[in-house]
């Protein structure tokens, strides 16, 4: 298949949605009960020029980004324009009736593209940052789209992103791990010697320790990509950081802390107490199943299940045993948390029982009365999930979800719950325990105890609002 | 820093006291050929830190005069003169008083009033700002200041905040004494329950299951105003499936919409806009209004008409400039591919 063929059957493609949905909007022009007829080719978008062009040399990104926003647009005016009809003509749909591109032509061959991508329609499911949050975006956030994901897994070029000084792709062949401090043999690794080790798998949450950090005082983002999308969860694989503290031979006496420190400009340290370090604390080369992203450290990370992302070091070059904190940059300026009193707490580290419901969530829209999945994410830095409930009437009355398995520790569990929505104002919560017993809180205690300014370890429970015409919108109930 | 540890260790196991690490020689001996031993001289390269009680800082000093021509020269740009700035990070400088500094604690943390906590409201170890200082500023040139540097430009940020005098020398010999001088060195707390896996948490909710709020009320919501401010929520979501993004360029609808259809958008493509943000052209100017740098809009209108206007802003952006547009010079940016400087300069002055 040569490029113009190619191009054509893109656009052939492209072009038999637009009917569809040019069907719609010729039904509501025309309040008329022909379904589904055609009335102005779907080139009636898009200039003649562009349609030619698109023929002329295919379709590449800048000409399919522009052909679909010129869509939505058009999409946008129907919507407005009050009750939309049933694009299903008499005798069936289209769809289904007709013959279909993918249907009557050859499709492309193996290796077309040899590392996959996603498909060209879920291009609406990237990071992105918040506006306004930050100036400078290499000391920055970018949220992952809970909204879109499914299961307990988070893709690798969807997880959440957060750098202090820029990322960059480090050669695996230049990059070392020192061992030093309070040990026998202060020692260094190359790639090499550690993907030798013996290496375990495991899947485990990461979440910023400002996760749901601006919604403190009162609420400031409308979804739950910017509430909640410094979130992820993989399968790390690397070696246990003790058996490199072992084989260094490091004085458990002695120390008591582990100092790790990254290889990027910001040489992002932070202080880990050992007996996390020895307990399940990973020095890490891969996610799910690949090496690390760069933006998530490539080729060394240290992962700390049930910590702040914070001390998940990324670009990790060396760790340090010692016999006191290191109040370091991210641990006595930021990262610290301010109380009522003026007091700041200093090493807040562990990431609290906390549940979201990622569906329907804010800013989503509701097509139709009827049946629903409500479905969400739940997780714990001190262990398992135990259960969680949802309420659909702003906490009064709450209804258990089903866990689905693997309900793994210091992992995301996701849970369901069927939900036949009636079309009056509801308000969608849920509360996750975890195996200590502990109970995800209301904002208003959190509160009661830390004030509004705390910036750091919400893990209130998530209200939306969902309004007689199906938009959903984020609340603070209480 | 444990530049020691090595002899410490061999030290202690002439004394037969070995038995008192955990490591036998067997675990040493189980993953034979894997790892080597440091060099005193890597170890000394990489192990940077400095902790609170001053273990890894090195010897050496700086004063304020010197500080000052630091500070203006490699800080300035982005901190701003006087370490207020809020333009790129938050300030480091204000908010603390002489009070504070013989109390050990920042009257101004409790006021609702404080717009923001800068550095010094909050930081309560002198030594965090010198290791932090040392090992990663300059922000986009890190570790290129030199010890005595470092010392000089942090006692030059101190005497802005007035906890030490104007012209001050900074060294390893006084900085324990400055510690007994930090605004908020008394403004930290450990105990909480979030250190450790088993601390106690400090609240305690009840999973009610009935009748637990008769009177449901919302509290915040947001307001009309933000609806479109992180962009069109339509088109974050999936264009299909049980929810659609909700249109937030537009009011709420009217009424449920029933069925509909709508396509995906596509990604953003690398565009001139992309590269600015990538290479971080954006920390210091923006389109239309004066930053650290000049606005795009004011290079434009300067350098409208000029046949050669390119080729000049190619070269100032490679390899740096100074004094037209004020005092502080534009950094070299080799780093940046020849062909993105050549869509920047063209995107800066034609807008395509």
């Amino acid at each position: 298949m040569n490029n113009v063929t190619l191009a054509k059957n893109i656009f052939s493609t492209l072009k038999n949605t637009f009917r569809a949905i040019l069907g719609v909007l010729v039904t509501v022009e025309k309040k008329s009960r022909v379904f589904g007829r055609l009335r102005r080719a779907p080139e009636n978008f898009v200039s003649e020029q562009f349609a030619s062009d698109v023929y002329e040399h295919g379709m590449d990104e800048t000409r399919r980004g522009f052909l679909r926003k010129s869509f939505v647009t058009a999409l946008g005016a129907a919507t407005a324009g009050g009750a939309v009809s049933s694009a299903l003509a008499a005798d069936g749909e289209k769809v289904i009736l007709e013959k279909q591109q993918w249907q009557t032509t050859l499709g492309q061959p193996v290796a077309a593209r040899p590392y996959g991508a996603p498909s060209q329609w879920e291009a609406a499911l990237q990071r992105r940052e918040s506006p306004g949050l930050t100036r400078v975006s290499a000391a920055s956030v970018a949220f992952a789209p809970l909204q879109g994901f499914f299961g307990i897994i988070t893709p690798n070029g969807l997880h959440f992103e957060r750098h202090h000084q820029g990322w960059y792709d480090i050669d695996p062949a230049q990059h070392r791990l020192m061992v030093n401090g309070l040990v026998k043999q202060e020692k260094v690794f190359t790639m090499d010697d550690l993907m030798r080790l013996p290496s375990v798998s495991r899947i485990h949450f990461i979440e910023c320790g400002a996760n749901t950090g601006l919604e403190w005082g009162n609420v400031a983002v409308p979804s739950v990509q910017y509430t909640h999308g410094m979130l992820s969860c993989c399968e790390f694989t690397g070696v246990p950081l003790s058996t490199l503290l072992d084989m260094c031979g490091a004085d458990l006496k002695k120390g008591k802390y582990i100092l790790a420190e990254g290889g990027d400009g910001s040489g992002m340290t932070r202080t880990i107490p050992l007996d996390a370090a020895l307990k399940d604390t990973l020095v890490c080369w891969a996610m799910n199943g690949e090496m690390l992203r760069p933006e998530n450290g490539y080729p060394l990370r240290l992962v700390v299940p049930g910590v702040q992302g914070v001390s998940w070091v990324k670009w990790l070059r060396r760790i340090e045993v010692g016999d006191m904190p290191y109040a370091s940059k991210d641990e006595a300026v930021h990262y610290i948390d301010l109380l009522p009193s003026g007091l700041h707490r200093q090493y807040t580290t562990i990431q609290e029982c906390k549940s979201v419901i990622t569906t329907p969530s804010g800013g989503q829209q509701l097509l139709d009365k009827g049946f629903y999945n409500i479905s969400g994410m739940a997780w714990s830095g001190r262990g398992k999930i135990k259960h969680v409930d949802i309420s659909v009437d702003g906490g009064n009355n709450w209804r258990r979800a089903r866990l689905e398995t693997p309900v793994l520790s210091k992992a995301i569990t996701r849970f369901n719950m069927d939900w036949t929505w009636d079309g009056s104002p509801a308000i969608l919560m849920s509360r996750a325990t975890d195996e200590t017993g502990y109970v995800q809180p209301m904002v208003k205690q959190l509160r009661e105890v830390r004030g509004t300014r705390s910036i750091y370890h919400n893990n209130s429970i998530q209200a939306w609002k969902l309004d007689a015409n199906g938009e959903l919108s984020n609340v603070q109930v209480g | 820093m444990f530049k020691l540890a090595n002899q410490l260790t061999k030290a202690l196991v002439v004394a037969g006291l070995s038995a008192t690490f955990v490591t036998t020689a067997f675990a040493q001996s189980k993953y034979s050929g894997i790892g080597r031993e440091a060099t005193k001289a890597e170890v000394a390269a990489w192990d940077i830190d400095v902790r609170p009680d001053f273990k890894g800082l090195p010897k050496g000093s700086g004063n304020t005069l010197r500080g000052q021509e630091v500070w203006e020269s490699r800080c300035a740009s982005c901190h701003g003169t006087f370490g207020e700035s809020n333009e790129v990070f938050t300030p480091i400088v204000g908010g603390t008083t002489k009070e504070d500094v013989k109390t050990g604690r920042v009257a101004s943390l409790t006021s609702e009033k404080q717009p923001q906590r800068t550095t010094l409201m909050k930081v309560a170890t002198v030594s965090t700002l010198w290791d932090y200082i040392y090992r990663a500023m300059p922000w986009n040139a890190p570790r290129t200041l030199s010890v005595d540097d470092t010392y000089a430009v942090l006692g030059y940020i101190l005497s802005m905040a007035e906890i030490v005098p104007e012209e001050f020398t900074l060294s390893d010999k006084n900085i324990a004494d400055v510690q007994k001088l930090m605004p908020n060195r008394n403004g930290m707390t450990q105990s909480h329950g979030l250190w450790n896996e088993g601390g106690k948490p400090d609240v305690k909710a009840t999973a009610c299951m009935t009748d637990c709020s008769k009177h449901v009320t919302i509290g915040s919501f947001l307001p009309d105003y933000a609806r479109n401010a992180h962009d069109n929520l339509a088109l974050q979501n999936r264009p299909y499936g049980p929810y659609r993004g909700v249109d937030t360029t537009k009011p709420p609808l009217a009424r449920l919409p029933g069925k509909m259809t709508t396509v995906a958008m596509g990604a953003d493509s690398i565009t001139p806009a992309g590269l600015f943000k990538k290479h971080n052209c954006s920390t210091c100017h923006a389109p239309a209004s004066r930053a650290i740098g000049p606005a795009i809009s004011e290079v434009a209108a300067k350098y409208k008409g000029q046949a050669d206007a390119m080729k000049k802003l190619h070269q100032k952006v490679k390899v740096g400039g100074a004094g037209v547009w004020g005092s502080i010079p534009m950094p070299p940016h080799a780093h940046v591919p020849e062909g993105d400087i050549d869509v920047l300069v063209k995107w800066m002055l034609t807008g395509q």
